[in-house]
């Protein structure tokens, strides 16, 4: 199996898409994310990082959620790259 | 009036998906709302009249899950659960269904007594959504009443199917979720024992899915629920819930 380098869903930019594969979290938060939208297999769109940084606003199925990057961060997939180069 | 008997009905849904306007359409200015005992949580409660008979509709707090254990949560899972309203109406965002069916798939497996309301049909008309009503309600298995209760349309369709489902002239047989292997083994090894110890009283399939989630919340609800029914059971239920997976 082609293992394709996974990334964390923190280090996107604003403006990018993001497909997530996994996530790195246990327990009620992981419950949490899971029922806001933040599925593996689903696309987020990252919106803006607030002045500090953090938390950063996420578009998923339609609804704009904010999250720190203590959640971000164990969100892992891939960035979907606009279709120019290729 | 001879009719004393009062139906109950609960609103539940994602938030922002109007379930307080329908609310608000179906009783009007007969409702008062307070907090729910203990917590901080809002709770309204109306009434209204259908074909002479009384109805009392409780809006629930508005939730995307009703697992993850916020005091909102609870108490929506606990009205549903423990209240057992007569019927419990979804209400779901027509223009954001991915994200609404999540919590109308949880209540499917708590409760058969559901109708789901597609709330905001106006916003998915122009929005250009089109949802084909007939084949979500056959893949739930429940009804489903297309709504915009902004503008008051679809109410009496609705009142309709409510007054309906009440008096037992709508069979529902809520589509069923079925999980891996090793979780259905395990819910089959609870499923006798669940039963042993609540009875009928509770869905024992949907209580034996929560054990295996290792929810706390829930064994204490159960706890404090005023039944003769866990004697030592809850415990029993401790050890099962033990075993997760």
């Amino acid at each position: 199996m082609t293992q394709v380098k996974l990334e964390r869903l923190c280090d996107a930019q604003p403006g990018e898409r993001f497909r997530i594969t996994k996530i790195n979290i246990e327990g009620t938060m992981k419950r949490r994310l899971l029922d806001l939208g933040f599925v593996p297999g689903c696309e987020v769109t990252v919106l803006q990082k607030s002045p500090l940084g953090d938390p950063t606003a996420y578009r998923v199925s339609h609804t704009t959620i904010a999250l720190r990057n203590e959640e971000s961060s164990n969100i892992y997939g891939e960035r979907i790259r606009d279709d120019k180069q290729s | 009036m001879t009719n004393n008997h009062e139906y109950t009905i609960a609103l539940a849904g994602n938030p922002n998906t109007g379930k307080s306007t329908l609310f608000n359409v179906l009783t009007g200015l007969r409702q008062h709302t307070g907090n729910w005992p203990g917590k901080t949580v809002v709770h309204a409660e109306g009434f209204f009249t259908y074909k002479d008979e009384q109805y009392r509709i409780i809006d629930l707090p508005g939730t995307y899950s009703l697992y993850s254990n916020s005091a909102d949560e609870e108490v929506a899972r606990d009205f549903i659960i423990f209240a057992k309203p007569d019927v419990t109406l979804v209400v779901l965002d027509a223009t954001a269904l991915e994200r609404n069916l999540n919590l109308a798939l949880q209540v499917l497996e708590m409760t058969d007594r559901v109708i789901v309301c597609l709330n905001l049909m106006d916003e998915a008309k122009k929005k250009g959504i089109i949802i084909d009503i007939a084949k979500l309600s056959k893949k739930l298995g429940v009804p489903v009443v297309p709504i915009s209760a902004r503008n008051k349309e679809g109410i009496d369709e609705l009142l309709e199917t409510i007054a309906r489902m009440v008096h037992g002239e709508i069979q529902t047989k809520p589509t069923k979720i079925s999980y891996s292997r090793t979780i259905e083994e395990k819910i089959a090894k609870l499923l006798p024992l669940v039963k042993e110890v609540i009875g009928d009283e509770y869905p024992a399939r949907w209580i034996a899915l929560r054990l295996l989630d290792g929810d706390t919340s829930l064994l204490h609800a159960l706890q404090s629920q005023p039944h003769h029914l866990l004697k030592g059971g809850a415990h029993y239920g401790c050890h099962c819930s033990a075993k997760s997976i």
